[in-house]
């Protein structure tokens, strides 16, 4: 559901730069994400789209610029604000990133055993829930990570990521490496839970299909900027040749959805 | 409406509230998961077998947990279903739909109790499992040598680099803590074996203790100690992170042979260095001995020679030396097997490595045993 245009977004960035050694990556970045929508990041390779995501959460220190999150300045908190701000938000890593030491619903038990006190079986009983509502088996629950298939690790960081019912969720490359039918079911999940939970989605996808699907809007990271912010149809228009290349190469063709009859080439 | 409250949480604006008339149980304000921290659900649940309705119009915010909670408390009503929730806005139905869809199973009882049978399954399974990695070993064993074995015959094949390499990883680096442990330990015999040999006016004894000890067993036994915690972990930790980033899968779909190319020259390396390590122990150790017996006994570095040249028989040094290229056999072995052994989780990987070393150190000194006895009955 795209909020109202005048709400205050949930996360602001301005003027962020990041560099590493000499070489800079983001220069002068602004990004606004609203209230309650789907973003999708997208951007060549090493156009620091998961810099981004790694400064937003704070796992990074840009060199200059201000990152907002829930209206809080992300690196200048002290720790109990810094600790309340991560509550409310959940970061799914590119290959899930789940404990290796850890069962899948001791992974998703791991942020609600840090961050309350819960007793064991209420604990237990509501990371099954996660892990379920995440579209893994009642029986993976208790496999350990290297035991599961790359497309099962990616809904287990998911399902992790949700475990407290945060307000956004981060997604590094969520459908990557999963074969068409998973990744448009992780695309519906997605949509699923943003509809029911009321997320805030901020997706780094190369996904072509998952951009048409579900992101309600796309920003385009080039040329150490955000170069575009809007709708699937306001990129589609865009004439910029990065992005035209992008959305209308030969494999975006593959992935607009068959409205108009196929053109000959 | 007399209304009876029954359970508020401590002040924290919109904390979730429940209210009970009988028939209706009415929740306000936020249900999420922090709530349960503070509520007594017992209680809650006891009001909710009363009721025939939950209204939940006046919630303001609820999440997965809330809703699971709020399904509970209807699943408890007469009613007994998801429907007597009323007033539930579009976005909380979809959720509870969502929560509902995705309830546990029911429980399939409990887990059967551990009986004392189980205990003895468990023994069992773990000693077969015992016996098959021991012979598993001894099938890694023989790739080694059959590896080696076409070395010898194809000398090109070896891998001379790695090899170099590994001799300067497992030989030169570890020089200095060899002979430094090894100087200590001669400096403690001399010191300890003077204050009992005092008592007899037996000290010059103190040189053929010293020198016998050390040449036999100290000096090699605790060189191959060292090697192996220093140089079997290090083994496992390389060969295991191959393992874990399937570089091993990746050499062997390119038809070369991992066993050849990783473990041959580790192996190698370490048959070549160990004896050199442990005669540099010797040479060390006996000179902290010597040191020693100078400064406490007045045995002078001139009588220390002689008596060692002329009391000590060289079968001692040589018992030692033919020990060591065993132990390096061993380390070697159980360090890259091991290594192989790691599975895709780091956690696997840090369990090889302890048992690499703990098994090489264990097996190092069962050899020694068995050494001991083999020159006892030849005579040596």
């Amino acid at each position: 559901m795209p909020s109202d245009p005048n709400i205050d977004p949930i996360i602001r960035v301005r003027g962020l730069v990041t560099r590493f050694g000499t070489t800079v990556v983001h220069d002068g970045l602004d990004l606004d994400v609203k209230r309650g929508e789907i973003i999708g990041v997208v951007g060549g390779s090493g156009t620091g789209k998961s810099v981004l995501l790694r400064s937003i959460v704070g796992l990074l220190k840009p060199a200059e610029g201000q990152i907002e999150v829930f209206g809080q300045n992300v690196r200048d908190t002290d720790a109990d604000d810094y600790r309340a701000l991560r509550r409310r938000w959940g970061v799914m890593f590119q290959d899930g990133a789940l404990f290796s030491s850890l069962s899948v619903r001791q992974n998703v038990e791991a942020p609600m055993r840090e961050q309350l006190d819960l007793d064991d079986d209420l604990r237990a009983l509501l990371a099954g829930i996660k892990v379920r509502m995440v579209g893994l088996p009642n029986k993976a629950q208790d496999n350990y990570p290297s035991e599961l298939s790359g497309g099962m690790r990616k809904r287990a960081g998911f399902a992790r990521a949700i475990a407290l019912d945060p307000e956004i969720v981060f997604l590094d490359e969520p459908t990557a490496g999963l074969d068409p039918i998973g990744a448009a079911a992780f695309d519906t999940l997605i949509k699923q839970l943003q509809l029911s939970l009321g997320l805030t989605v901020f997706l780094v996808t190369h996904d072509l299909d998952s951009l048409h699907a579900i992101c309600d809007r796309i920003a385009v990271l080039a040329d150490k900027k955000v170069l575009a912010v809007g709708t699937m149809q306001e990129m589609l228009a865009l004439d910029h040749p990065w992005v035209h290349e992008y959305f209308h190469g030969p494999r975006a063709r593959a992935a607009t959805p068959v409205a108009k009859p196929k053109e000959t080439e | 409406m007399s209304a009876t409250r029954l359970q508020t949480a401590p002040d924290m604006s919109g904390q979730v509230r429940f209210d009970s008339d009988g028939a209706r149980l009415s929740v306000q304000g936020r249900l999420t998961i922090d709530s349960f921290e503070h509520l007594d659900r017992d209680v809650i649940a006891q009001q909710a077998s009363r009721a025939e309705v939950v209204d939940i119009a006046q919630l303001s915010h609820m999440d997965t947990a809330g809703a699971w909670f709020l399904l509970d408390l209807a699943g408890r009503t007469s009613a007994g279903a998801a429907s007597v929730i009323t007033g539930a806005s579009d976005a909380q139905t979809l959720l509870i739909e969502a929560v509902r869809t995705n309830l546990p199973p029911k429980a399939a009882g409990a887990k059967p109790a551990v009986r004392l049978v189980d205990h003895f399954e468990t023994l069992g399974r773990r000693v077969a499992l015992a016996g098959s990695h021991a012979l598993e070993m001894l099938s890694f064993l023989g790739q080694v040598i059959a590896a080696m074995a076409r070395v010898i015959r194809h000398p090109r094949a070896l891998r001379l680099t790695s090899v170099v390499h590994h001799c300067q990883q497992v030989g030169l680096q570890a020089v200095p803590i060899v002979a430094l442990m090894a100087f200590l330990i001669g400096v403690v015999l001399a010191f300890q074996g003077s204050a009992q040999l005092r008592q007899f006016g037996a000290e010059v004894f103190v040189v053929d203790l010293i020198a016998i000890s050390i040449l036999r067993e100290l000096g090699i036994l605790l060189t191959a100690i060292i090697v192996a915690g220093r140089s079997g972990s290090a083994f496992t930790a390389a060969i295991g992170s191959m393992k874990m980033r399937e570089e091993i899968d990746a050499m062997r779909t390119l038809g070369l042979d991992p066993v050849a190319i990783l473990v041959v020259p580790r192996v190698l390396a370490l048959v070549l260095m160990l004896p050199a390590l442990g005669l540099i122990a010797n040479v060390s150790g006996l000179f902290g001995g010597a040191l020693m017996s100078w400064i406490e006994l007045d045995v002078s570095p001139a009588v220390f020679q002689a008596r060692l040249v002329s009391n000590t028989d060289v079968w001692h040094f040589n018992v030692g030396m033919i020990k060591a290229p065993v132990f390096a056999l061993i380390i070697g072995i159980i360090g890259c097997y091991q290594g192989m052994k790691v599975g895709g989780d780091a956690e696997s990987l840090g369990r090889q490595t302890s048992a690499s070393v703990v098994m090489a150190i264990f097996m190092v000194i069962v050899a020694d045993a068995l050494f001991s006895i083999f020159f006892a009955i030849v005579g040596v």
